[in-house]
């Protein structure tokens, strides 16, 4: 089908365009009217009619399931996108719920529109099939992030975990372009399935290759794997907490599932293979090694870490490690296997982040030491932190370790039988089974020591603790129903005719 | 009406934590409700059974597009120890009623964990069945890391990151039998049905089996389990070596070797005189019979010897189902009841009785307290528990043992008479231990303030024990009645075609 009217190409963006509209209108009423008001009255309105603006996104995604192909795979719309998109929308309103209660910054409006700009980039990035948009749309999502990570004016350390963020960033994008600019000048197209068709039948050559890699770090970047996962660890650390938040939750959300589609569709001629003594070239045994080593790396590293967003930060490259499992795999089930995964475990981080922010307030850091105690000083929010962190432990019921147990039954089930892939899967259990160690590390600290000498009970503000349940039991339910989500997923592609 | 064993533990779990602040007997009380009940339901269940039966309890779909159900099931194996259960979940609730510190949260650590074990014993779904299985880790971990005692943060860890290692084992070779099969069913009876090949079985046999058996004691990876076992709180002593670890020996039977039955053929090779893994698993067992024996031997701290003895009495257990004949399975199933009793036992004396008094469990330090005198109860206790566990005829460990040095003698001649030479050495470790602890004369009177007497819960517990293990031990019949037609179900068909005489 083809739409050439911009007027239906506007109707077919409505839920990015009421997402920019609804930020437009949020600082625009913080900066009229809100002013001169408390900073918490402030936060609460510009959050309130940001979620409000998401939540009517989400409304006209789920009534209007439309499927269009517009400009020949610039603007894509089909029940798995507008899932996915969904699935980042509310991601995003609960970091907006999460921030209501932060004194960082006097610049409410501003913070507000970074995040829903953010958001419109990653709707957009979702929603298309063209390098050119993704090249575009990732740029929006990764300027505003930096923008986002910085915004603690208060303390250096927030602008230097920014710079690192955006040096990096910079960077991998530039790597990124080129590697895009040599898929163009090979295919004469900057769509995903023309390139592959031109691609077809060609031998790996060496422009090939580079353009692979070169895809492959800047993604890998985006998604914080080894090698090029330097700046998480500042950026979870530096960040105010609801942009570290919302740069670990919905950001991973947009970025796996783009780049799963870039080396599905793009790449299918040069995919090699990575099974067991039957090794190809190709960009599947490069995403296997990206994977290992961030798996390793990943567990490895966390064991030693005294912060806790540190900790996260580095469980969040071994996660990312499992989620590259999927990419190795790229089958239809992978793709299920990895939205569920990729959705629930920004759920539990966004719970994780929001526990951490109740902490780090009441205590004045989020060292390990702090959370010494937790289950007598806060009992509610040390259950949820429980959930929370064993979801990401793996540990049934909870949704982690249905994530887990999916991602690994579909990197199993491919084509070839079982065996290909099974060194793979051994060595993400075996890497997994390090991970519980410092989680349990974690939850020991806030179960087993005794707090403080003359520690008081922690204040959790009422709306946070609300979100903070709301996500936990979103977590359990979701371990303990999959198919809740799942048949979501299966629906969406069946709809797609996937 | 058998889930409701499950899910009365879960909920009275909830509800403890529910509880106002302070309120430790009511604690106490609905802890010891909610393991009643969840025995009565048990034995009205085993009561109820007619021989040779499975019994489906729930079967509901779970997970739709995986093929995954939420079937509970029982038979006269799982019912075994699902009375099991009951029995040392309700002493262990007697035996943990001084537990003062965070009552609460330490009763609903413990329905947790005992729901759980319930959940491992129902399940017919394997995906239920490994829930369950990981479930079990995270209660044990902080019961033992908070309420317990010498280097309890380090036993916990190692006990939590042992049992992790075993299920991820597990995991692997559940997911490569799901994906392998194409079947989209997790159910146990269906993928036993299917006939993987050979090969597949021989590699994934012994991962499966030695990631429950981790669980179970298996030498040399039970180093968990004297550590666990020391640093634990008695309660969770009792669970670990009483139902814990046969959650181990039960996933090595009703797990690896149904599915994978092939995997105890023989390689059609043999390296030092090993020509299977049925061969390499029983000497293994052996060795652990043995090593379990002569450290308990020598050790001072008195809990490590009961903790030394389990592993040795789980040898047999491990012995027992490679001897794949009908006398010798029937015997390991009776052998995890008896010792998952007389272990509990075990460490309710030591634990309970004698080192929350003398606050030591030294047995050099023990000797001149004249315990004989001072706590008479737990001197007789200890002497009848240690009887039984060396094997007297009359308590359920010798007809255990018996029946499994009879299966052992059909299946490796030399290796059961290296398990009688086991059976000995049990009887001296335990002399020892006893003698040492209880029986110093040295005619000096006990210098210290008196020490707490027994109470009513304690005699309790002691006393349910001692009748159940009494009960198993002279109508043996009872349990085996409802074994012996379990194992010869379609379940086990597998087994029997493959090597089974």
């Amino acid at each position: 089908m083809m739409i050439t009217s911009y007027s239906q190409l506007l109707y077919l963006a409505m839920p990015e365009v009421i997402v920019v509209l609804t930020a437009l209108l949020a600082l625009a009423s913080d900066l009229l009217f809100f002013r001169n008001q408390q900073l918490r009255v402030r936060f609460g309105v510009a959050a309130g009619l940001a979620s409000t603006g998401c939540a009517v996104a989400i409304g006209r995604l789920i009534y209007s399931s439309a499927q269009a192909n517009v400009f020949d795979g610039m603007l894509v719309a089909n029940p798995l996108t507008q899932l996915v998109q969904v699935a980042l929308l509310v991601l995003t309103i609960v970091t907006l719920l999460l921030c209501v209660d932060s004194t960082f910054t006097e610049h409410v409006g501003e913070f507000v529109l970074l995040i829903l700009l953010a958001t419109t980039g990653m709707m957009f990035l979702v929603g298309t099939q063209d390098i050119l948009v993704i090249f575009i749309s990732l740029e929006l999502l990764s300027l505003s992030l930096y923008a986002l990570t910085a915004f603690d004016k208060g303390t250096p350390q927030s602008s230097e975990a920014a710079l690192k963020y955006f040096l990096f960033g910079g960077v991998c994008s530039a790597f990124l372009l080129f590697g895009f600019s040599l898929l163009y000048g090979l295919s004469g197209s900057t769509h995903l399935t023309q390139i592959a068709l031109a691609l077809h039948g060609s031998t790996l050559n060496p422009l090939i290759v580079i353009a692979v890699v070169c895809t492959v770090i800047g993604f890998g970047f985006k998604v914080a794997a080894v090698p090029f996962h330097f700046w998480a660890p500042d950026v979870y650390e530096r960040a105010p907490i609801p942009a570290a938040a919302f740069v670990a939750s919905a950001s991973k959300v947009a970025s796996f599932f783009i780049f799963f589609q870039i080396m599905l569709l793009g790449f299918a001629p040069v995919e090699g293979s990575a099974a067991w003594m039957r090794i190809a070239d190709g960009w599947v045994p490069l995403v296997t090694a990206v994977a290992i080593g961030s798996m390793l790396l990943g567990n490895l590293v966390a064991i030693v870490q005294t912060s806790a967003r540190r900790l996260l930060a580095y469980s969040a490259v071994a996660h990312a490690g499992y989620m590259l499992l999927a990419l190795v795999a790229h089958t239809q089930q992978s793709l299920a296997a990895l939205l569920y995964y990729v959705i629930t475990y920004g759920l539990a981080t966004l719970g994780i982040f929001g526990v951490i922010g109740v902490v780090e307030k009441q205590t004045g850091s989020d060292r390990l030491t702090n959370f010494n105690g937790l289950s007598r000083r806060a009992p509610v929010l040390s259950a949820c932190f429980f959930v929370f962190i064993l979801s990401l432990a793996g540990i049934p019921p909870l949704a982690g370790f249905f994530g887990k147990f999916y991602l690994f039954v579909s990197a199993l089930n491919i084509v070839g039988g079982p065996h290909g892939l099974l060194w793979l899967v051994i060595f993400a259990i075996a890497t997994s089974a390090i991970s519980l160690y410092y989680y349990l590390q974690v939850l020991k600290r806030a179960f087993v020591a005794s707090p403080p000498a003359g520690a008081t009970d922690i204040q959790t503000p009422a709306l946070t603790q609300a979100v903070i349940i709301l996500l936990a039991a979103s977590v359990m339910l979701l371990g303990c129903a999959p198919h809740l989500l799942l048949s979501w997923i299966d629906a969406a592609f069946r709809a797609t005719g996937l | 009406m058998l889930a409701w064993t499950i899910y009365i533990s879960f909920l009275g779990a909830l509800a403890l934590l529910l509880l106002p602040k302070g309120s430790t007997t009511a604690a106490r009380l609905l802890a010891l409700a909610a393991a009643i009940a969840g025995f009565a339901i048990a034995l009205v269940a085993f009561l109820q059974h007619r021989t040779g039966e499975l019994i489906t309890i729930t079967r509901v779909p779970w997970i739709p597009s995986l093929g995954i159900e939420y079937h509970l099931a029982a038979d006269g194996i799982s019912l075994c120890l699902v009375l099991l259960t009951g029995v040392i979940a309700i002493t262990g609730v007697l035996f943990s009623w001084n537990i003062e510190q965070r009552t609460k949260e330490f009763f609903a650590f413990y329905l947790l964990l005992i729901g759980s074990v319930y959940g491992v014993f129902l399940s017919y779904d394997l995906f239920l069945l490994f829930v369950f299985y990981e479930i079990v880790i995270i209660p044990k971990y902080f019961l033992i890391a908070i309420w317990g005692s010498t280097r309890r943060e380090y036993g916990a860890m190692k006990l939590a990151l042992y049992s992790f290692v075993g299920s991820a084992m597990v995991l692997i070779g559940l997911i490569a039998a799901y994906v392998a099969a194409g079947a989209k069913t997790m159910s146990l009876g269906s993928l036993a049905g299917f006939h993987f090949s050979p090969h597949f079985q021989m590699a994934m046999f012994p991962l499966v089996f030695v990631g429950f058996a981790i669980l179970a004691g298996l030498w040399p990876f039970h180093t968990w389990a004297p550590t666990g076992h020391v640093a634990a709180p008695t309660a969770a002593s009792m669970l670990l070596a009483g139902v814990v670890m046969k959650l181990g020996a039960y996933g090595c039977l009703r797990v690896a070797m149904t599915l994978f039955p092939l995997g105890l053929s023989s390689w059609g090779f043999h390296v030092f005189g090993l020509g299977s893994w049925r061969d390499v698993f029983a000497l293994l067992a052996i060795i652990g019979i043995i090593y379990g024996a002569m450290v308990a031997l020598v050790q001072k701290d008195f809990k490590f010897v009961i903790g030394y003895s389990s592993v040795s009495h789980m040898g047999f257990i491990l012995l027992g189902l490679m001897t794949l004949n009908q006398i010798g399975l029937s015997g390991t199933v009776v052998q995890m009841v008896s010792h998952g009793i007389l272990a509990g036992l075990l460490f309710a004396v030591v634990g309970r009785m004698v080192y929350d008094r003398t606050h030591t469990r030294d047995l050099a330090l023990l000797g001149p307290m004249n315990l004989n005198r001072a706590i008479p109860f737990a001197a007789v206790t200890f002497v009848i528990a240690g009887m039984a566990s060396m094997g007297l005829p009359g308590f359920s460990g010798f007809v255990a043992e018996m029946m499994i040095l009879i299966g052992a003698w059909r299946a490796f001649p030399l290796i059961a008479v290296c398990a009688g030479v086991g059976i000995v050495m049990g009887v001296v470790y335990v002399w020892r231990a006893m003698q040492k602890a209880f029986f110093v004369e040295d005619g000096s009177a006990p210098a210290q303030s008196p020490l707490p007497p027994i109470t009513l819960p304690e005699r309790l517990g002691a006393a349910i024990l001692i009748g159940s293990s009494i009960a198993v031990g002279l109508y043996p019949q009872m349990l085996l009645k409802i074994i012996t037609p379990a194992l010869n179900s379609p379940l086990f068909d597998g087994l029997r075609e493959g090597g089974w005489r």
